[in-house]
């Protein structure tokens, strides 16, 4: 087997953090591979851990987490890097962009400003290469007429504007990386749309890799190539969102999918709801952290947790999966 | 059919701004006028900056009324007479989206529930009012369990549960949910959603539903208000406007929506992008259609004569060159 070593490996990645009261495991063991040019769109709601995923990847985590297994970004291991090193990736070979645009720029330097500064700090570039580069990135996020809102401050700019310059700002040094943290979530839907056809455009044309967390399925449809469904700290299905979307095969997939009221559909009378809470980050269960919520839970659900396996479909399509109930006409024909 | 319980009539929200070139004048709403009958939940929707939250807190008189009438159960509200609006404050109540910031952290849930009959029923007895406080709670399935629990000790759901529960616990006609589920994840959504439904249902209050989530708005809404700028663009029949939007910016609205089908976001990742251009600052919108700097059927008629809202009931729109009637 000779496949090119991946973008970026995860191996067996656990979050705790160490709390006043107890310990929270917010990770519990999550391992993917992210191949050079390729976006992967990690999925879940709140305290599913798909944030905490990330952070741990970037070296964000506040200093109470204590952080296992093993992150990879193009070989080099980034688990317990040092401090320096770690600044030098971030931005080089990792570009992060977070939900708001409006914290993650300087409110009283024009974009253009950051933009050159972040090339001079880590290329050493002239002042006048700085801004034909800044200059190219801005016109490959799309953003029109770039000379004129070179000079601009972001209070100047509209939030998609905004979003675009943050993006612009993390792809500046083409790194290998690009992580999103719900980065279109402060936005209207107009510029939502805007915003995700730029982050489709980047892949597409800088061969960057990209992990996009989003609470939104929506999202991940248009914008990804791969999908990894979090809840309680574990990948609960994965799959190319082809095969996702056609098919869901975790029932947590599926009640995601089908809670939502959606355009493309028939009006419905009700919604159909999850009902209860996700388990609180403290506890874990031995069965399937899923199962209390589950339609399809069985007795052996709740006392043997369902390890994440490959399953192929009648395509020849293989998805992972992490649920007792391999028969998918049970899951689709509902409990009998 | 009966009287609508609210009326309102060109309606108009006009904050005086200072600043360098002279006083000038933001219109956050603009002539905007709907009716809403018991029972009936009218959806209202439109980008940041549209009016749709400014318009809900100019009904409660949260902000000054510049021009229009507003009439609630048949009578003129006047907003001049702040004493004057105590009932209407009672009869309709507001849910906004985050319920941390909109509950008292130091009031226990059953505090918090109990505050609104403590105010509007200060002859009830004490025991009364925790009573109702309670059973409140219960219909929107908390059980007693959390009366003595704080908003922090709660999940977000729980907590917009308990801002769902002090809304209604007065007996209102009319509920405004200002982005209420919006911060709530998917699964907690939709449970709140069906609660609404059931609520609704069993009481027949009115639902004012404001949200930038026009899924959300189809699936709740019987009638559909979309605002841009302040002013009414389109206004009739919820299936009627999402099946066939007759307004240009409907249809962008609706074309950026994400659906969860890669087949279908992938084809329009190839069309043309959904909606160009910036929206113009309400102190400055464009002559005539103020939606026309973007519009990509926009001529010069345009620029010149704003479109009156023209059309009838079912389906009314303000644009001169409106998109094809494709159910006739």
């Amino acid at each position: 087997m000779n496949a090119p070593a991946p973008v970026l490996a995860v191996e067996d990645l656990t979050v705790r953090f160490e709390t006043r009261r107890g310990p929270v495991e917010a990770v519990r063991g999550v391992s993917f591979t992210l191949a050079q040019g390729r976006s992967l769109g990690i999925v879940g709601e709140s305290g599913s851990g798909k944030s905490q995923t990330c952070f741990a990847i970037m070296g964000l985590l506040p200093g109470n987490a204590r952080v296992g297994g093993s992150a990879r970004l193009e070989g080099e291991e980034l688990l317990g890097l040092p401090r320096q090193r770690l600044d030098r990736l971030r931005g080089r070979r990792m570009g992060i962009v977070f939900q708001d645009p409006m914290t993650a720029l300087t409110p009283h330097r024009t974009v253009g400003a950051q933009l050159c500064e972040v090339l001079r700090q880590h290329e050493g570039v002239s002042a006048a290469e700085a801004r034909q580069r800044a200059l190219e990135i801005m016109d490959r996020v799309r953003i029109t007429d770039p000379e004129r809102r070179f000079a601009m401050y972001p209070f100047e700019l509209s939030g998609g504007m905004r979003q675009r310059i943050v993006i612009a700002t993390a792809l500046v040094l083409r790194p290998a990386l690009l992580i999103a943290d719900e980065p279109t979530t402060a936005l209207d839907v107009t510029v939502q749309a805007e915003v995700l056809r730029t982050f489709r455009a980047v892949v597409e044309h800088t061969g960057t890799s990209l992990v996009l967390v989003t609470h939104d399925l929506g999202v991940v449809a248009g914008a990804c190539d791969e999908v990894a469904v979090m809840y309680a700290g574990r990948v609960v299905e994965r799959a190319e969102v082809a095969a996702l979307f056609r098919a869901p095969a975790h029932p947590y997939t599926r009640a995601l999918l089908e809670c939502r009221p959606r355009l493309d559909d028939a009006p419905v009378e009700r919604l159909r709801s999850i009902e209860g809470q996700p388990p609180a980050s403290a506890v874990d269960a031995p069965g399937c952290a899923f199962a209390p919520r589950c339609r399809f839970a069985a007795p052996r659900c709740t006392g043997e947790r369902p390890a994440l396996r490959p399953r192929q479909d009648a395509d020849g399509v293989t998805r992972w999966v992490a649920c007792h109930l391999d028969d998918d006409a049970a899951v689709a024909g509902g409990p009998a | 059919m009966s009287a609508p319980l609210l009326e309102v009539e060109a309606l108009a929200v006009h904050f005086p701004v200072r600043g360098r070139g002279g006083p000038r004048t933001l219109r956050a709403v603009d002539g905007v006028g709907f009716t809403l009958s018991a029972g009936e939940t009218l959806g209202i929707v439109g980008e940041s900056g549209c009016g749709k939250s400014t318009l809900a807190r100019a009904l409660l008189g949260l902000v000054p009324v510049s021009a229009g009438t507003v009439r609630f159960g048949g009578a003129p509200v006047d907003y001049a007479d702040q004493r004057g609006l105590r009932p209407l404050r009672r009869a309709v109540r507001l849910v906004f989206q985050d319920p941390l910031a909109s509950l008292n952290p130091r009031f226990t849930v059953r505090q918090s529930v109990r505050e609104p009959l403590d105010i509007f029923e200060p002859g009830l007895a004490s025991r009364e009012r925790d009573r109702r406080a309670l059973e409140m709670l219960e219909r929107v399935g908390l059980g007693s369990g959390f009366a003595a629990r704080f908003p922090h000790e709660l999940s977000g759901g729980q907590n917009q549960r308990v801002s769902l529960a002090r809304a209604l616990v007065a007996e209102p006609r009319l509920v405004i949910c200002d982005e209420a589920v919006s911060a709530l994840d998917v699964s907690i959504q939709a449970q709140i959603l069906n609660l609404l439904a059931d609520i609704q249902r069993d009481t027949g209050i009115a639902l004012l539903f404001i949200s930038h989530d026009l899924s959300v708005v189809r699936h709740v809404s019987r009638r559909l208000l979309v605002l841009y700028l302040g002013r009414v663009m389109e206004h009739g029949e919820a299936s009627a406007v999402f099946a066939n939007p007759r307004h240009p910016y409907t249809r962008s609205l609706l074309d950026a929506v994400p659906v969860p089908d890669p087949a279908i976001e992938r084809a329009r990742a190839r069309a043309a992008p959904p909606l160009a251009g910036e929206l113009p600052s309400p102190l400055d919108p464009p002559s005539g259609c103020v939606f026309r700097t973007r519009c990509p059927r926009a001529t010069p008629l345009c620029k010149i004569t704003p479109p009156p809202l023209t059309g009838e009931a079912r389906s009314a729109f303000a644009c001169h060159h409106p998109l094809e009637d494709t159910r006739r």
